[in-house]
């Protein structure tokens, strides 16, 4: 929408939006994070809800321990092949719409612990991912300045046509397969092999 | 429901029948302790059975460092109990320093103990952050806890480079020497943070829900201590006088004049004491190494650090951690590489004990015994 | 401080049978250690525990070791005869030396304020008879420990009160610490 009219007349009081602008501004700024720390990088994020950089300011200091409330969860922390059907499992009974933060060089790609014998090279090969955000751990405001790009992305969604995100679109996979623990390796299908 | 083996099922009482019922607690819990598990077995709201199970962050620390040299190791241990890494470099470089040989310059040694016992101090301040959260406080102690971290992370950060995975010490010394300003500025931290500890102890220790909570539950008898291999604050909790520091007096350790608080019946209340005094000597000891840190090198020049290949044979180094005994112990071949590299995890062993601690006590004090055993699953699980 | 030595002499005084034999150390810690049969491995270590001028009551340490089997060349001199004369030569021989797994326990007094004491129980080989006494009963603070050496090594511990694996999940086959252990994806991973 041109912003030029928009500004005047709310100076005169009165508001005008398109549903679209409504409807993402009110899911991005009340962003409900998961209370889901594996490892290292959640004393970070525990740090970023915290009085020196309150991630409060941008709605998101609600962290709720049952995914059934959340509809973000930051994955902060390396994913072990004993935790990950857990993960994806969790990541099944958040409701839509939902977000992945991927935090960490460990959730991103296995990070330092990449070559282990018990360690997922990254989330990304069953859960997608939206925000990646490097560091080992990343600052706090490493985590904020993500969390405000996951905000600027749900904020260009268009909720019509070919790019509509996965909650409006009846043929996105609504539930991600869980992987199993086999003999020697987890088995079960991937999003996409590892490069 | 069949009860699990060893186990009696209860009997029916006035013609209503009982059933066991097992709970899994976590992996994925609000307890901030990281991804651990509990299976429970309650009767009613009694715990009659408790079994960790253990693994769910096994980041096989131990074979990559097989893989790695000595020295590319070292931010692995910053890993391991992320919380507090300055000391768990501490202790690997110990062994290794045991392993060949190497002596300290006298200054690294002051700034080491500097650095151990701000990591102590906050590694227990926020403790009882998380224990008061587990309580039901949910956020207040911790948001004081953690801005006296932010704190104490400032200097770590002014003097390494990161706040949380240090990566500071080295092979016979330190990696880089203190910057100007770094000891006054460490001096108003400590001076500030008595009397964060006085309005902290004023808020919380006489508190009626913490000392109806915490006093009388989850008592861990001396004797049962010391054989299952508890240490540090927990055990010292059950009157255990046991300090590393004083027994084997490493580093510089023996110039320091502090005391060792001991707690009488070892139950919740006596594991957050601790914490509290320990943060108390701890000052002490930071006041009177802040005074008397020397000038010179912080590291021999000639000390080799990259392609170290020390001499075949073996090493076990200790320190007094924030959570107890945290041991390397590292066998050589003469390689770049270890051949053996274990770390002794004080949250493991201190594990042992949970369930005796929860049997017969209601669920919810299972999550405040667990709070006051201090685990970082980084350790635990390696 | 008591030497590994004197303590090795205190055991045959208590136990005129046992073996007992002291493996030094290389490096500068200078923390030999004594080795122990797996057979009478679980009354030395009470003994150890409960003599009062030992009182060994506190098992800090305890970890596993693969020693798989190595081919070591060593030049061992040999007297020859060469045309009737009798002559001295080197050889270059080649020797396997044992395979075995080892679980290494370190002691230290908490009564006393001494320590370390390190003893060592040897498996005969890494293949069907790796079985070693659960010092458990002794000391509990090895029960997980030895269920992650069990786990991650294969050493299985007879008298243990809960065996199981630790660390891996429960159908898990391989035991991933051991020498010639290949992960299963190890072809993904980049060098």
């Amino acid at each position: 929408m041109n912003q030029q009219p928009q500004n005047d007349l709310t100076r005169q009081g009165v508001v005008l939006t398109t549903v679209e602008d409504l409807y993402n501004w009110g899911r991005k700024n009340s962003l409900w994070p998961l209370q889901f720390g594996l490892a290292c990088c959640a004393i970070e994020m525990i740090a970023a809800s915290m009085a020196r950089f309150d991630i409060a300011r941008f709605g998101a200091e609600v962290f709720r321990p049952s995914p059934r409330q959340a509809d973000l969860m930051i994955v902060s922390g390396t994913i072990t092949k004993k935790m990950a059907p857990q993960v994806v499992r969790l990541f099944n009974q958040m409701p839509e719409p939902k977000y992945v933060i991927a935090m960490g060089s460990c959730a991103i790609s296995g990070g330092p612990f990449r070559d282990g014998y018990n360690v997922l090279q990254g989330i990304d090969l069953y859960l997608p991912v939206d925000i990646y955000i490097p560091g080992c751990p990343p600052r706090p405001e490493a985590l904020l300045e993500g969390l405000i790009h996951l905000q600027q992305k749900i904020a260009g969604q268009r909720l019509t046509g070919p790019e509509r995100p996965r909650h409006l679109d009846a043929n996105a996979p609504g539930e991600f397969p869980v992987p199993e623990f086999g003999p020697h390796d987890l088995v079960g299908p991937r999003l996409h092999e590892d490069a | 429901m069949i009860a699990p083996p060893g186990i009696q099922a209860p009997a029916a009482v006035d013609s209503i029948s009982h059933d066991l019922l097992e709970v899994a607690m976590g992996p994925h819990h609000p307890s901030t302790h990281g991804v651990f598990r509990m299976n429970v077995v309650l009767d009613g709201e009694t715990v009659v059975k408790l079994t960790p199970v253990f693994g769910y962050l096994h980041r096989n620390h131990e074979k990559i460092a097989e893989k790695n040299s000595y020295l590319a190791s070292i931010p692995y241990t910053d890993r391991l109990d992320y919380i507090c890494s300055m000391t768990n470099n501490w202790a690997y470089v110990l062994s290794v320093e045991k392993l060949t040989g190497l002596a300290v310059p006298e200054r690294a040694e002051y700034i080491r103990v500097i650095v151990a016992e701000l990591t102590r101090l906050f590694n227990h301040a926020c403790l009882a952050g998380f224990l008061l959260q587990d309580m039901g406080a949910l956020g207040t102690p911790m948001m004081y806890a953690f801005r006296e971290r932010e704190k104490i992370l400032d200097l770590f950060e002014s003097l390494t480079g990161s706040r949380m995975m240090c990566n500071y010490m080295r092979f016979g010394g330190c990696r880089c020497d203190l910057t100007a300003g770094w000891l006054e500025q460490a001096a108003t931290v400590v001076a500030g943070f008595d009397s964060f500890l006085d309005h902290f102890e004023a808020l919380l220790n006489g508190n009626e829900i913490l000392c109806a909570r915490s006093q009388g539950v989850g008592v861990l008898p001396a004797g049962l201590a010391v054989n299952a291999g508890v240490t540090g604050p927990g055990l010292r909790a059950s009157g255990v006088n046991y300090d590393i520091r004083k027994v084997d007096q490493y580093g510089i350790y023996n110039r320091f004049k502090f005391r060792v608080p001991l707690g009488r019946c070892g139950d919740v209340f006596d594991r957050y004491m601790m914490r509290i005094l320990e943060m108390r000597e701890s000052l002490k000891i930071l006041g009177q190494a802040l005074h008397d840190i020397p000038a010179g090198a912080i590291i021999d020049p000639k000390a080799k650090l990259r392609n170290l290949r020390p001499k075949p044979g073996e090493a076990y180094g200790r320190i007094e951690s924030p959570k107890g005994e945290l041991g390397f112990y590292l066998i050589s071949d003469g390689g770049s590489a270890p051949y053996r590299y274990r770390v002794r995890p004080p949250s493991l062993i201190n594990l042992t004990v949970l369930e005796d601690m929860c049997l017969g006590h209601a669920i919810a004090d299972v999550v405040i015994i667990l709070g006051s055993i201090d685990i970082v699953l980084g350790e635990v699980d390696r | 401080m008591q030497t590994p030595e004197q303590i090795k002499d205190r055991i045959l005084a208590a136990f005129p049978d046992a073996q007992v034999e002291v493996i030094p150390n290389g490096s500068p810690a200078s923390q030999p250690s004594l080795l122990l049969a797996p057979t009478q491995a679980r009354q030395i270590a009470k003994f150890l525990r409960d003599d009062p001028a030992l009182r060994f009551d506190y098992a800090s340490n305890a970890t596993g070791v693969d020693w798989p089997e190595k081919t070591v060349k060593e030049k061992v001199k040999r007297k020859k005869v060469v045309d009737g004369v009798e002559n001295e030569t080197e050889e270059l021989v080649e020797r396997k030396t044992p395979a075995f797994l080892e679980a290494v326990y370190h002691l230290y007094s908490m009564a006393l304020g001494r320590g370390p004491l390190v003893i060592r129980l040897r498996t005969a080989n890494r293949a069907d008879n790796a079985a070693l006494p659960s010092l458990t009963p002794i000391w509990r603070s090895c029960e997980f420990q030895e269920r992650e050496i069990f786990d991650l090594f294969g050493i299985f511990f007879q008298g243990h009160p809960d065996l199981r694996r630790i660390l891996m999940w429960d159908n898990f086959v391989d035991h991933p610490m051991r020498k010639d252990y290949v992960p299963a994806d190890a072809a993904e991973v980049l060098p």
